[in-house]
């Protein structure tokens, strides 16, 4: 019995699940990867780009504010990383590079940092970067490509890409094209009924397969499902939230597809298209801006799906699962507030529960 | 009583966790019985309550079983030599306690005879009164034998004053590594399940369940086996997952019923006993045979021969393991030593410290047994919340302790914890969460304690204030009635000396009463 650990008190337990948060966000990106190359393949090399200056703008911002903080350097537990994936999917793909660069900064110093670091954010830093740039930039961060993958003609090569991404070649207008949620709302707005909007824009486009017009990371929706359902088996989040948000979107758009499909989406429409199951299972299932019991989580994603789809429909931006994550960031301190579990021996409203002296069976 | 009917009479308690349980192969080593030592160093509190008090001195002659310690309160345990020899000190040795602050005790050098004290015993302890029971009990300082070590006569005749329909035998051992009432049942099930009939005759219930842990399949085996003629003890096998040897989850489990928060079994009429505590029980009324061993689970990777060893009571942690063969040095090397399991045990800081009633087990874990690692800030995953088994919100009251707000921790329900360690267990940023609220619990103890000291000065200084106006009040009424006396005297003068004088004399004897 040499050395010094022994006699180092250390509190019980004296054993570990061998559970880390590292691991935790290696699973996340793990989950994320096949959506990720897909929308790299899809969209190219200015995709490509644009992710390796959003998650460079993460992982320096986040050094920097540790610097500053003068705390322990945390940089690889993974998590700004994952912070900067996050952000690069939701972005348009052709999207300039100081868009993500400073989408970057924003979400680390302002989504994260002021608040204390990981932890302590109240809201999803990814969507609050994400949510400033659409306001602030609404055109960069509405500039959508049509899909021009990898090796297929016309698509940009590695240096051509860099500089669309950097901005030294403006990006040809033939290659954009509306999302279909965007073009959607255009089209209603002109008072144009959605059935012959959506026929003239091409029936595909609400296709599953995920060739489409969108975000970086948010059009292979069943490769995102995919990750999801690995999360899910590996016990990395639990089923309540993304199936919730994803009823919250479907259940009101098949109820009022069906009252009056020339004004409302299908449900179908709407789980395929934008950034839907993204948000489901990888950012409104974020552990830190999520209530914590089942029954709060039940609640919150809810409200995120029926958020979206009222935003959606009615709203004046076509899509809106970011604000609703956010608006429900804001409220998860009140739902953890009233959701709370029942201590035993206690009723739910916390005093003990009465002494029963009976039959033992 | 069909499956299905089983099944749904099986409750469940939410949370928990299922650590690796490293019960085998210690488990399956046959039991051993280690010889007292040279030297046995008995601490005088080994039990929840006041310590008891030596009623030997330096130098006596001390046989095995003979008391050495007198019970002091309500709530205390008599203390025994565990072997015949020489008292050679009374004083301070160090503590079976992370601490390793010294505590007072008895050290024996044993005689190598290990001879018995004339012992009390009784053929036929049903005949018996349910309180002689509890007497003889309290005799032989029996306390619980599960790690709590409460005084078992308290719990056993009556003494929480409530009526007792079930008694409930905690036989599910759901610490990790430890197996010494899986030894302890294979070995002895006859002994345990008589103990358990004394006990049921104690208590006044009406039948006993024995709850044991579906990982002990030999046990469960062997105590069916036992309880056969017994209409009123059954065995129950109950799943395997921790804390279910908490007694509230226990009971839980057995009856499908909630101990009230802030409450005790006896309100619902159960009582729980620890299986080991059962066969001292019976030691102690069929023999008079006081408490003095214990069966000991020695186990860890860096453990030469681990296995369960009946030892004395005050022998040094080291001697046991050096019975147990030693330590084995490769691999890494220990990394822990620990008294109990690796969920609620303490870590000592050195092997000598003395095996107490309570010492389950002595485990020297190495590092991957204890599974280190690096820690971080919390980030809000709510594993904590779903492994605990209480309901609490461990994530919520750690943010308030660590902020210092301990009443906002409180009001997360930090009283209800039971300090089983689930959830610093599954923790991926290994947070000492127990120890938080360890922390909290005390300061809140604390609190409550500086608030009744503030009462009773108030209280007192309150009494000492009225006393004090009733003096200065009864002292003017006094002067009041001796002037109002030496005016009626005068005035009484003129008439008859002798009245004057009479009058007087009152006045005086009032005052002097009132002064």
């Amino acid at each position: 019995m040499s050395g010094r650990d022994q006699f180092m008190p250390a509190p019980a337990p004296h054993a570990h699940a061998g559970t880390d948060v590292g691991r935790t966000m290696r699973r996340v990106q793990l989950a994320l990867l096949p959506a990720t190359l897909f929308g790299f393949w899809l969209f190219g090399w200015p995709a490509v780009h644009l992710f390796v200056i959003t998650v460079g703008a993460c992982l320096l911002t986040e050094a920097f504010c540790q610097r500053l903080r003068g705390c322990e350097s945390r940089l690889w537990d993974g998590s700004a990383l994952l912070t900067g994936w996050l952000l690069a999917l939701s972005l348009p793909p052709w999207a300039p590079g100081w868009i993500g660069a400073l989408g970057g900064v924003i979400a680390i110093a302002i989504g994260k940092q002021v608040y204390g670091g990981l932890g302590q954010n109240l809201f999803n830093p990814a969507m609050v970067a994400r949510v400033a740039l659409l306001v602030s930039f609404p055109v960069a961060m509405t500039h959508w490509v049509a899909p021009l993958p990898l090796g297929s003609a016309g698509a940009p090569g590695f240096m051509e890409g860099l500089h669309i991404t950097l901005g030294t070649l403006p990006v040809p207008d033939a290659v954009t094209s509306a999302s279909l949620l965007g073009h959607a709302k255009t089209e209603l707005s002109r008072g144009i009924d959605l059935a012959q909007a959506l026929d003239a824009a091409g029936g595909a486009l609400a296709a599953w397969h995920g060739v489409r017009a969108g975000s970086l990371g948010e059009t292979g929706a069943l490769l995102l499902l995919l990750g999801g359902l690995y999360l899910l088996a590996r016990g990395v989040i639990r089923w309540h939230i993304p199936v919730c948000v994803l009823a919250g979107v479907a259940l009101p758009a098949v109820v009022a597809h069906a009252i009056d499909p020339g004004h409302y989406l299908s449900a179908t429409t709407h789980l395929a298209s934008g950034a839907v199951v993204l948000g489901a299972f990888f950012i409104a299932t974020d552990y830190v801006t999520s209530p914590n019991t089942a029954s709060g989580q039940l609640l919150y994603g809810i409200g995120i799906g029926l958020l979206t789809w009222i935003i959606r429909s009615w709203g004046g931006y076509p899509e809106g699962i970011a604000f609703a994550v956010l608006l429900f960031n804001a409220l998860t301190p009140v739902i953890d507030r009233y959701c709370r579990p029942r201590i035993l021996g206690r009723t739910r409203r916390g005093a003990p529960i009465r002494a029963t002296q009976g039959s033992a069976e | 009583m069909g499956i299905l009917d089983r099944f749904l009479r099986t409750a469940r308690f939410s949370g928990g966790v299922h650590p690796d349980d490293h019960k085998r192969p210690a488990a399956d080593a046959p039991l051993r019985v280690m010889p007292p030592p040279a030297r046995l160093y008995v601490p005088l509190v080994q039990h929840i309550g006041s310590p008891a008090r030596a009623v030997v001195a330096v130098g006596d002659h001390v046989r095995k079983g003979q008391r050495i310690g007198e019970p002091q309160g309500a709530v205390s345990a008599a203390i025994h030599a565990p072997t015949s020899g020489r008292v050679i000190a009374i004083g301070d040795i160090v503590a079976p306690h992370p601490s390793g602050l010294p505590v007072r005790g008895i050290t024996i050098e044993s005689d190598g005879r290990d001879e018995w004290c004339e012992l009390e015993a009784c053929d036929d302890p049903f005949a018996l009164d349910p309180a002689e029971i509890g007497r003889r009990v309290a005799r032989a300082g029996v306390v619980g034998l599960g790690g709590a070590a409460f005084p078992s006569a308290v719990k056993l005749s009556g003494g929480l004053g409530a009526r007792v329909e079930l008694l409930i035998i905690n036989a599910s051992e759901c610490e990790p590594f430890l197996s010494c009432d899986d030894r302890l049942m294979r070995d002895r099930a006859a002994e345990a399940v008589d103990g358990i009939a004394i006990m049921l005759h104690a208590t006044g219930a009406r039948e006993a369940r024995i709850g044991i842990e579906d990982n002990k399949p030999e046990a469960i085996a062997v105590m069916r086996a036992a309880v056969a003629g017994h209409a009123r003890i059954r065995v129950e096998v109950i799943p395997t997952r921790y804390p279910m040897g908490s007694e509230k989850h226990l009971i839980l489990v057995l009856t499908g019923r909630e101990v009230p928060a802030e409450g005790r079994p006896s309100d619902i009429g159960v009582v729980v006993h620890n299986v080991g505590t059962a066969v001292a029980v019976r030691n102690a009324v069929r023999f008079g045979r006081p408490l003095v061993s214990r069966l000991v689970t020695v186990n860890g990777a860096c453990v030469r021969e681990p296995g369960n060893v009946e030892v004395p009571i005050g022998t040094l942690a080291g001697e046991v393991l050096a019975f147990c063969g030693g330590l084995r040095v490769d691999h890494g090397g220990p990394a822990r030593l620990l008294l109990g399991g690796p969920m609620t045990g303490m870590q000592v800081p050195t092997l000598e410290v003395p095996v107490i009633k309570g010492t389950g087990g002595i485990l020297v874990l190495d590092a991957a047994e204890v599974g280190e690692g690096d820690g971080g800030p919390c980030i809000r995953c709510g594993d904590c919340m779903r492994a605990c088994p209480v309901g609490l919100l461990p994530l919520e009251i750690a943010a308030r302790v660590r902020v210092g707000e301990v009443d906002k921790a409180a009001g997360f329900g930090l009283a209800d914890c039971i300090a089983c360690g689930c959830c610093a267990y599954v923790c991926p940023s290994r947070i000492p969460l127990v120890q938080y609220f360890h922390h909290a619990k005390g300061e809140l103890a604390a609190r409550t304690r500086g608030t009744q000291r503030n009462e009773t000065i108030r209280t007192l200084t309150r009494a000492k204030a009225e006393r004090l106006e009733r003096e200065e009040r009864d002292k003017a009424e006094a002067l009041a009635r001796r002037a109002a006396a030496s005016l009626a005297a005068a005035a009484a003068a003129k008439q008859s000396a002798p009245v004057t004088e009479k009058v007087a004399e009152d006045a005086n004897e009032e005052s002097g009463v009132c002064a």
